[in-house]
């Protein structure tokens, strides 16, 4: 438990790309499902009731993805169906992960060759190209978004060039979900890695969608049962799964726009206060922003605007909540700004009043870093990008 | 008052966070991750934190405090875990604690408290601060045998004006136990933490093997006339005074260990120096400008022993020989107060 700030005020969410707040109608979902006593594998009447939960599911994210209901396999989250998308497609394969990957991918791919991104944190095309050619038939996974800095990668040109190749292509679509139009089989992966708690849904739940020439061929990490059509043993977590539908479907284009146009409003004044935005010259997420304001560490910065406040986070925090600094910035070449950058992510409700309080918090943040010595030497050092 | 307490996970640093919340301060506890808790232990891959951070996190959120967790680790690997290792292998007997209280505790976790907006540091140290005429004073604590005044001798006079130490008054470990129980803090029986936090197992040979193997080379043991009497698996296994590890050298202690030839000097018992040089001095008092009477401890340990101090030039003469040893601390004290005090040349 936290102590919330001192005047009793509200305090601010400001870090969606951790996890977004719960959709309305997700809860709803979820309430629902635990009440439903069937086990989805059972014949009788309350399992058929428990199967058309978990059918309904598939269909929404099926629809969501452009994809076929039996093309979704639930699993527990998105690490299980990266990892389940590189062990199945990957085996027997080189695999080539983009540079500023998220962990789940970096570590089920221990062995994998980096491919290197430009500083404005996209994936250069030309070594996905050289690194295609000197490996066909290799496995390609790519983040449609990055989770620190919300940079978009070119994932139709890749695609195009595994096709070349004879190459698959995964992508981890965990934070472009719902915030990108969201027809990710029409990109031309072969599969796609969700969760359900980064678009609204309750943690615990996530989804491997792949593409129809793939569907059949993936083997389970974990057996039992035959459940996901054999794909993933063990008895699927009915609420969860149903949340996670029902959050899929609940999402409205509108939001994105809103949230968009808030984020703007707090970039603007980063800026203007001597913030460098990572990543800015390239295609976004409507809703990240990762801004660089050297002099003060990125952790101060964090435990100052939670104090105040106003959650945001720095880097990837990993079980016993230390900061891991790095390998996406580092990767863009911004090493020196990587220590000072925080990750402000808006979730889906942000409120209309979100840039003016968050501002005025991160000035007086800003204030201090312009008296820290050494702050503008760090600045000089950093190509621009 | 916005304090911010350094917490270990060990039941001295809780039970300061527990008091200053039960005081009334706006208490934020900071934990330091030093080093890969499941690496030290000697597992191939760690889970990032340690049972201490855990401990740690358990007691605050009991208390219901903000607390978090800084990534110190590259920090420490290179103030401390480097000097340890490159300490033995240049022949000295390095203190870890004194730089990571130096460099971490009393630096970049000071630096953070007031980046903040806190108004003191506060750590489970046992040591007492005094308000005297001329600012704040370091004092030894209450309980003599917990005292830690030696380990501190580095912080800086402006450094120790931020910070607090609750525990210093403190009679007994038994009664910080007993706040710690009465507080409900689920490490009130926790038991009391190794020498050197990163070498759990205690032989800290390992390490240097792996990162320094030139200081657990072979080489020779010699008499202070030059004279080989022995064989020995490495300086970094000495420390100036010491009569363990000689093998059939009996009756003798380490005299001085020459790092370049790889060799252990070895000599009677009574041996030793009166004059003792000084490398990186700290004072907590204005510095006199003549050589002042006072009393040096010489491990952290020690009895107290008389000698003269000359704060300007770094330099101790000791009313009675004794062996120092390159590395370690020589503190100045003034009864019990700390004076200051510098690394042994």
């Amino acid at each position: 438990m936290l102590t919330l700030p001192r005047d009793g005020g509200a305090r601010l969410y400001l870090d969606a790309n951790a996890t977004e707040p719960l959709r309305p109608a997700a809860r709803a979902a979820v309430m629902s499902a635990l009440d439903c006593l069937g086990n989805p594998s059972s014949i009788h009447a309350e399992g058929r009731a428990a199967r058309r939960i978990l059918e309904t599911a598939r269909e929404h994210i099926a629809l969501f993805c452009g994809a076929r209901p039996e093309d979704v396999v639930f699993c527990s989250g998105a690490t299980e169906a990266n990892a389940l998308a590189i062990a199945s497609l990957g085996h027997g394969k080189r695999i080539l992960i983009g540079a500023t990957e998220h962990d789940a991918v970096r570590m089920a791919a221990p062995d994998a060759l980096l491919l290197a991104v430009h500083n404005d944190g996209t994936v250069d095309l030309a070594a996905v190209q050289r690194a295609l050619k000197d490996n066909t038939g290799a496995l390609v996974c790519l983040m449609a978004a990055n989770n620190e800095t919300g940079v978009l990668h070119p994932i139709k040109e890749v695609a195009k060039l595994c096709g070349q190749f004879g190459a698959l292509l995964h992508v981890d679509a965990v934070q472009a979900a719902g915030r990108l139009r969201a027809d990710f089989c029409a990109l031309g992966a072969s599969s796609v890695a969700l969760s359900s708690h980064k678009l609204g849904g309750p943690k615990g739940a996530g989804a491997l969608v792949l593409a129809r020439d793939v569907s059949d061929h993936v083997a389970p990490l974990i057996f039992g049962g035959g459940q996901e059509r054999g794909r993933r043993g063990g008895t699927p977590d009915l609420p969860a799964i149903s949340g996670f539908g029902a959050a899929a479907a609940a999402i409205a284009s509108e939001e994105r726009s809103r949230v968009t146009a808030l984020r703007d409003a707090i970039e603007a004044e980063a800026l203007s206060v001597g913030a460098t935005v990572v990543g800015k010259g390239a295609p976004r997420l409507g809703n990240t922003s990762c801004l660089a304001l050297p002099g003060i560490k990125a952790d101060a910065q964090v435990i100052g605007l939670d104090l105040a406040g106003i959650a945001v986070s720095a880097g990837a925090a990993c079980s016993s909540g230390k900061v891991r600094r790095g390998h996406v910035l580092t990767a863009m070449g911004l090493k020196p700004l990587a220590e000072y950058a925080i990750r402000v992510s808006l979730p889906w409700n942000a409120p209309p009043d979100v840039a003016t309080k968050f501002c005025a918090a991160y000035r007086k943040i800003a204030i201090r870093a312009l008296h820290s010595p050494g702050a503008s030497h760090i600045a000089m050092t950093v190509p621009a990008g | 008052m916005r304090i911010v307490v350094a917490m270990s996970g060990g039941v001295d640093s809780s039970v300061v966070a527990g008091l200053l919340h039960e005081a009334g301060h706006e208490v934020i506890g900071i934990t330091l991750h030093l080093y890969d808790h499941g690496a030290a232990a000697g597992r191939k891959r760690g889970c990032c934190g340690g049972q201490d951070i855990n401990d740690a996190r358990n007691v605050a959120d009991r208390l219901g405090i903000a607390h978090y967790v800084i990534d110190a680790e590259a920090e420490f690997h290179a103030q401390v875990i480097g000097d340890f290792v490159g300490s033995y292998a240049e022949g000295r007997t390095p203190v870890p604690c004194v730089r990571c209280n130096q460099h971490l505790k009393f630096g970049d976790l000071l630096g953070l408290a007031r980046d903040l907006g806190a108004e003191a540091l506060a750590t489970g140290h046992y040591v007492r601060r005094e308000d005297g005429a001329s600012g704040p004073e370091l004092h030894v604590a209450a309980d003599a045998v917990r005292d830690q005044s030696w380990f501190l001798f580095a912080t800086t006079r402006d450094q120790l004006a931020f910070s607090r130490f609750p525990l210093g008054d403190m009679p007994d470990k038994g009664a910080v136990r007993a706040v710690a129980t009465r507080l409900d803090l689920p490490v009130a029986q926790k038991p009391d933490s190794q020498d050197i936090c990163f070498v759990p197992s205690g032989s800290y040979a390992d390490l240097l093997a792996r990162l320094r193997p030139d200081a657990v080379q072979p080489g020779e043991i010699v008499g202070l006339d030059g004279a080989v009497l022995g064989r020995h698996q490495g300086i970094g296994r000495y420390t100036v005074g010491q009569a363990k590890r000689l093998g059939d050298v009996n009756g003798q202690v380490v005299t001085r260990i020459d790092a370049a030839r790889r060799r252990i000097e070895v000599g009677p018992r009574n041996t030793g120096t009166r004059h003792v040089r000084l490398t990186e001095t700290n004072w907590l008092i204005a510095v006199p400008a003549e050589p002042i009477r006072t009393q040096v401890k010489l491990r952290a340990r020690a009895e107290p022993q008389p000698a003269v101090v000359d704060m300007v030039a770094g330099t101790v003469i000791l009313d009675d020989p004794s062996l120092a040893a390159p590395g370690q601390a020589c503190v100045a004290y003034d009864g019990t107060r700390v004076l200051g005090g510098g690394f042994i040349v």
